[in-house]
């Protein structure tokens, strides 16, 4: 059963809006954080190897080109 | 056991099976989490002595229950990777530090914006409170004990130490309110007897503990796999995931 007669009852949480906000919303803003960067891990790791297998190519390169 | 269990310890083949289990992992904590706080926000019961307030419970209880349970999943890592020398373990280990530090994080937290109406005051330095804290610390000594060291061999070694003597502390979390006189409540979740609090708000509570075990473990999925990458740049698999994007 709904504990709230409208929104704004929900919203004010018994007079408590300020607590139980803050806890969720801090809450939901650690979590996206820790989703969001830890998603983008993947990626950057894979780039910097992409990076580093370029630069390996280059050596490569410019010694082959000298002797 | 080892027989069956030994193809799994290969890089490729874990980063491949944790990949085909990340999405069952994240759609049902998804799921859960949605369920369990919407009932535990609208429509459980309002308590009869904390109102409102102790709705903060259904994200307190599962970020400070599972902030022990991953640090116990990160130390029984540790120590395989330092007994069994299996390096995906320590991978495990180190993947699941962070997400245990922002847990940790939220359940000190959440306990302080509950404990500020409750008891009237954001922190005391109770032994639950204290002992939560030295949690934190640890988890932040395991990532920078990782962070710190170039080798990673080495670099597990010795943040696997930490967390495996850090495990001293889950039981004093535990325990500290029964041990200690405490301003903490004791746990309203019992196992062996009937629980201290209606099923209407108990339900909420177990779905979201479940939810939140769920999450950290996808999280630690995600982590775990850019792990196996970053620790595998050499390996011609690897190296083709990398081309593969740098393309796109």
């Amino acid at each position: 059963m709904m504990q709230f007669d409208s929104i704004s009852d929900f919203f004010n949480m018994g007079g408590y809006a300020f607590y139980v906000w803050l806890s969720y919303g801090v809450t939901f803003f650690c979590l996206a954080t820790l989703i969001i960067t830890s998603a983008r891990q993947k990626r950057k790791v894979l780039i910097d190897i992409a990076k580093k297998m370029d630069r390996e190519e280059r050596l490569k390169e410019t010694r082959s080109t000298k002797s | 056991m080892w027989k069956w269990l030994h193809p799994y310890a290969d890089p490729e083949r874990a980063y491949k099976l944790s990949g085909t289990l990340f999405p069952w992992f994240a759609i049902l904590a998804g799921l859960l989490i949605a369920v369990g706080t919407t009932w535990g926000l609208v429509f459980a019961p309002t308590d009869y002595q904390q109102g409102d307030s102790y709705r903060i419970i259904f994200i307190h209880v599962p970020a400070a229950s599972m902030s022990m349970a991953a640090y116990m999943g990160m130390a029984t890592a540790a120590f395989i990777g330092l007994v069994w020398q299996i390096k995906l373990a320590d991978w495990a280990a180190a993947s699941i530090a962070p997400i245990g530090a922002v847990i940790t994080f939220i359940a000190l937290f959440t306990g302080a914006a509950w404990g500020k109406p409750m008891w009237g005051a954001w922190w005391v330095w109770d032994a639950r409170l204290t002992s939560e804290l030295v949690l934190l610390f640890l988890y932040l000594g395991v990532i920078s004990l990782y962070a710190s060291f170039e080798d990673k061999v080495l670099a597990a070694r010795a943040a696997g130490i930490l967390a495996i003597v850090g495990v001293i502390n889950i039981p004093i979390i535990k325990y500290s309110v029964e041990w200690w006189s405490s301003l903490h409540q004791p746990s309203t979740i019992r196992i062996t007897e009937k629980s201290t609090m209606s099923t209407e708000m108990l339900y909420p509570l177990l779905i979201n503990i479940l939810g939140f075990g769920l999450m950290i473990g996808a999280i630690t999925i995600v982590r775990f796999r850019a792990e196996i990458l970053a620790r595998n740049g050499m390996r011609p698999w690897v190296r083709e995931l990398a081309k593969a994007e740098e393309v796109k």
